[in-house]
């Protein structure tokens, strides 16, 4: 946390090298549907990596970027998927408009309870995101007539895009399906890179190597925090939006804490410096907890095996350590 | 109505009770090792089967006793061996390592004692009303807010009038200090860890009499607990005790007038502290930000 020493030296890629890796890992989303079938995958599992890979990525804004630790944004990841299912189910039956509520109903709420949030730091920074985002768990859980309760949101379906000349029907189609997560999930990721690029990025990252020396220079820290928890919680609430499209369902186990927890295995997994990692990590968590959960019944010894070796053995993530290699 | 109002009391009692134990546990080892135990309620049902275990061979009244004190042994070894290896370390790791061994300790306890509920006889005595006008209040239920009275006041001498316990309290506000006068820190983390699981034993073993056990019967005091120490304040023992108390008579008073909100209403309390007092209601200036 103290590296103050290291800040923007941490073996940052060449040019060249950022552009190999750009080109390897677009090249690799873009031909999953050709590929995928022979290492004995299936689109829905790929479609998993893409949408839970761009909540981890939307949360390491707050805690690789930032520097500041939340524990509870399966709460913003869950409200996207019951605003896109319940917009589907009783506003109209469209795909953007649900993406559009899902994204406003998580993104709003996150802002308002950053608010109440941004003041405290580290462990109880976590502690006070954990138990609000109980919030939103509880309030489905018991929420029954509106929400389905302990069962979920069912009832509403994905709908085909018009989009005027044509129309893509993504209904029944796997792969159209997953090409268009991928449209979405390049748009936000897009966006993400130009944001951490950009002056207001560059001070999140001041904030997190020094937070006392980016005060003294004059910065609202507080400010800048709800306002990176903010954007954060908007992307996540994308990716939970993605999510009830992918399953036709909402689940309150979406809005868990557990799932905030694998939400940070993830990133931590993937590693949190990287701007990709936590995409990798979601790619090797969702694939290693769909081979475990069809293995055995007690996955959850395994799972949380995985949290434990990662935390003592693995701690910069596994972009984290081959960037090291290329350092030393 | 005067009976409902009283039933609720009761229960809000005994559930605050509850809390009150778990939230102590932990915020013990958030104070002096600045650690989110999301272990807590697994050792919490682990103390719960040990009692389940030795019943049979001791007594209710020896399980009481050991279970606690086996919980805690255990704690201090899962400290020594892991936890005490994170505490240098950026504070996401300590939480994904006890989230970790949340699942594993209660995929254990599933694996182990099913996944079905499981009852701990009580004596029988206990189970009995205290009168027929009062039947809902059982002698088990006087008895467990009689332990947990007994526990907390037990704790806070020992915080206060021991040496080890003085030395936790210093640590809580000034561990280099204390480490600088020669007290070996690394110990006394593990200790206090210790002390921390015996007090979630404690609460597993009462909780496992009054409504039985299961693997996840941890899982609906953890929240409950956080909220506790926000509410009561992080730093002061004392906020979580009152904290703990107070959510658990809200819920139970928001039962007679609107069942579903009685889990909401705990949540609505945190917010309001923490627009109107956001360090706590008995929480040091400074602690939280």
């Amino acid at each position: 946390m103290n590296s103050a020493t290291t800040v923007g030296t941490t073996a940052r890629p060449s040019i060249d090298s950022r552009w190999l890796q750009l080109i390897v890992i677009w090249a690799v989303l873009l031909t999953v549907p050709l590929w995928l079938p022979f290492v004995g995958g299936y689109t829905a599992l790929a479609g998993r990596v893409l949408v839970l890979g761009l909540a981890a990525m939307s949360f390491n804004i707050l805690l690789g970027f930032t520097g500041v630790m939340s524990f509870g944004h399966a709460a913003y990841f869950g409200l996207g998927a019951y605003g896109a299912g319940l917009a589907l189910k009783y506003l109209a039956a469209s795909t953007p408009l649900a993406i559009v509520m899902g994204t406003l109903l998580g993104g709003v709420l996150g802002a308002l309870f950053g608010l109440l949030i941004v003041r405290r730091r580290g462990v109880y920074f976590a502690m006070v995101t954990v138990a609000f985002g109980q919030v939103a768990f509880y309030v489905a859980y018991s929420w029954n007539d509106l929400t389905g309760g302990y069962d979920g949101l069912r009832g509403f379906t994905r709908e085909p895009l018009h989009l005027g000349f044509t129309d893509i029907d993504i209904t029944n189609n796997g792969n159209l399906f997953y090409y268009f997560l991928l449209f979405v999930f390049a748009i936000a990721v897009a966006l993400q890179g130009l944001l951490l690029a950009s002056p207001l990025g560059r001070t999140w990252l001041a904030i997190r190597e020094n937070e006392r020396r980016a005060r003294f220079l004059g910065i609202p820290i507080e400010r800048h925090i709800w306002l990176a928890f903010t954007i954060s919680c908007f992307f996540t609430a994308l990716a939970g939006s993605l999510y009830a499209l992918l399953n036709n369902f909402a689940d309150p186990m979406a809005l868990h804490y557990s799932l905030s927890g694998e939400i940070v295995i993830m990133t931590v997994m993937g590693g949190m410096r990287a701007f990709w990692g936590p995409l990798l990590g979601a790619a090797v968590f969702v694939v290693l907890q769909d081979y475990i959960s069809s293995m055995t019944v007690n996955w959850m010894s395994f799972i949380g095996l995985i949290f434990v070796l990662v935390v003592l053995f693995f701690p910069r993530g596994l972009l984290g350590m081959l960037r090291r290699r290329d350092a030393a | 109505m005067l009976q409902v109002i009283l039933y609720n009391v009761t229960n809000g009692l005994i559930i605050g009770a509850f809390y009150v134990l778990m939230a102590l546990g932990l915020s013990l080892i958030l104070n002096l090792s600045n650690v989110i135990n999301f272990a807590h309620g697994n050792f919490l049902a682990l103390g719960g089967y040990m009692a389940f275990v030795l019943t049979p061979a001791i007594g209710f009244w020896g399980a009481l006793l050991v279970a606690p004190v086996a919980t805690a042994v255990l704690g201090f070894v899962v400290e020594r061996l892991m936890i005490r290896r994170v505490y240098n370390r950026d504070p996401v790791y300590s939480l994904l390592l006890t989230f970790g061994l949340a699942f594993i300790l209660q995929d254990v306890c599933r694996y182990v004692w099913g996944p079905n509920g499981l009852p701990l006889g009580v004596p029988d005595a206990m189970s009995a009303p205290i009168s027929d006008t009062l039947f809902f209040i059982t002698w088990y239920r006087i008895f467990n807010v009689t332990v947990v009275i007994i526990g907390v006041a037990a704790l806070f001498a020992f915080l206060r009038f021991t040496r080890v316990g003085v030395r936790i309290r210093a640590g809580t506000l000034d561990l280099e200090t204390v480490a600088a006068l020669g007290v070996n820190v690394s110990m006394l983390r593990s200790f206090n860890f210790a002390v921390g699981c015996l007090l979630a034993g404690l609460a597993g073993v009462l909780a496992a009499g009054q409504i039985g056990l299961n693997p996840n019967m941890g899982d609906d005091l953890l929240m409950p607990s956080f909220i506790a120490i926000i509410v009561g304040g992080v730093g002061s023992l004392t906020g979580t005790l009152v904290g703990g108390l107070l959510i658990g008579v809200a819920a139970a008073l928001t039962t007679i007038v609107w069942p579903a909100a009685s889990e909401a209403v705990i949540y609505v309390i945190m917010a309001v502290v923490l627009v109107l007092r956001p360090r706590g209601l008995m929480g040091e200036e400074g602690m939280l930000t």
